[in-house]
């Protein structure tokens, strides 16, 4: 039987799209970004201590 | 399969490449040089997952059902090789690094246990479902929304499940120090691989050239991941605050929320996904597997189509999959692979009851996955 389904790029670029649409609500609903604030291209070196998340945050 | 070099493929490579330096001249451009680097890391985990075929569900059930533990081997080989790099910077770098601790507690490892059937419902872990879903398996897709939904919705009661009951943050390096610490890390790695190595069948004990090459291709990205995030790999704490980002772009104020209420949290919710590390590097995987999909000169085929009620099993496990994540404090890589890789005892407890886990997922899968009318078994 012929599977029906879309092709994988189909569904690939509809990954994608959900991608574009969370940047784009993220767009409206962040501060903007400023240049000026971005931390040190590298954390190890810095001498800023790290203050990102991860999952292991509570 | 050959590729043939017809015009349109070529073109299809050359737009891939552009479409990669792209976004990251962009992420460069809007959120300077760390963001980009950090794409780019998350690209090149998506390219060597995809384009290598390295996985953490697939292995897991392979040793269960085929006997086959190679996948497996060359997971612990990729910890085994970041620890020894990873144990080494936290001790020397301690103000600049964070290692992924967490507290091991009742709640964590029963999460843990749901996670790791959840995971064998959807095929996909943390990183799996992001790959595959960029590499276009409708599946993974479905899976991500959920996951994405389920890992905010944990954000919602997590301070609740944490204080069930959960012993202080242990790490092998406050325990038995530094070295000490990585010697027994490396010591415990290689006791599971001898019992996987005990389990597996004559020819599926030693890993491929391909593995290999991920194993070592997975680590170098994991403490690049580590030197320039200042934090090791992770997955969930981003798609969180996807789903965060789009219940408060609906109106909802999160900021009487004990998660996203905390100054931490706060902070990132107010702040473009473009300056949070596990966003950026989950936006690369996704971009990374999508361009080894596209760079193929055959895409592959798409999953089997299931009934409808296993569709919605799908979506629901993808649920179950991110709120689980969320509450036992990481995935397959915010636990399992950096948990361990940077010491935290907690990697270890999550390894053993989302193992445990996915035999129960392997077991509830015929029951639950059923093809639609007319499909075969579906793989």
């Amino acid at each position: 039987m012929k599977n029906v389904l879309p092709s994988r790029p189909t569904v690939a670029h509809l990954t994608l799209a959900l991608l574009a649409l969370i940047l784009f609500v993220d767009h409206a609903e962040s501060r903007p970004i400023n240049p000026y604030q971005a931390p040190a291209p590298v954390a190890l070196g810095s001498g800023q201590a790290p203050t990102a998340a991860h999952c292991t945050a509570l | 399969m050959e590729a043939v070099a017809t015009p349109s493929f070529v073109s299809r490579r050359t737009g891939l490449l552009f479409f990669a330096f792209a976004i990251v001249f962009a992420t460069f451009a809007l959120a300077g040089p760390r963001a980009a680097l950090l794409l780019m890391t998350g690209l090149g985990f998506g390219l060597t997952l995809e384009g290598l075929r390295f996985g953490f569900t697939g292995p897991w059930r392979q040793i269960v059902t085929d006997r086959d533990g190679r996948g497996l081997l060359a997971q612990l080989l990729a910890i085994g090789l970041t620890a020894l790099v990873a144990f080494p910077l936290l001790n020397l770098h301690s103000a600049e690094l964070n290692g992924a601790y967490a507290p091991i507690g009742i709640a964590m490892v029963v999460a843990a246990f749901i996670f790791g059937a959840a995971m064998q419902l959807v095929m996909g872990c943390g990183s799996g479902t992001l790959v595959n879903a960029g590499s276009g398996n409708l599946i993974s897709l479905l899976a991500l929304i959920g996951f994405i939904a389920g890992s905010f919705f944990g954000t919602l009661h997590l301070p609740w499940w944490a204080s069930l009951g959960s012993l202080p943050v242990y790490t092998m390096q406050g325990l038995f120090g530094s070295l000490g610490g990585l010697v027994l890390s490396l010591l415990g790695l290689a006791g599971v691989a001898a019992l996987v190595c005990w389990r597996a069948l004559p020819g599926k004990r030693v890993p491929d050239r391909r593995l290999w090459w991920a194993a070592g291709l997975i680590a170098l990205l994991a403490v690049l991941n580590l030197m320039i995030a200042g934090q090791s790999w992770g997955v969930v704490y981003g798609l969180g605050l996807w789903g965060a980002k789009v219940t408060q772009a609906v109106g909802v104020d999160l900021s009487s929320n004990v998660f996203w209420g905390a100054p931490a949290h706060a902070e990132r919710l107010q702040q473009s996904i473009l300056t949070d590390a596990t966003s950026l590097t989950n936006l690369g995987l996704i971009a990374g597997a999508f361009i080894v999909m596209r760079w193929r000169s055959e895409p592959g085929g798409q999953v089997a189509a299931l009934a409808p009620k296993s569709w919605a099993v799908i979506l629901l496990a993808g649920v179950v999959l991110g709120y689980s994540a969320r509450v036992a404090f990481g995935c397959n890589v915010g636990a399992y692979f950096s948990g361990i890789s940077t010491g935290s005892l907690h990697g270890w407890a999550w390894f053993v009851a989302a193992f445990a886990g996915s035999i129960v997922g392997i077991r509830l899968r015929p029951a639950l996955l059923i093809p639609a009318a007319g499909q075969g078994e579906k793989s």
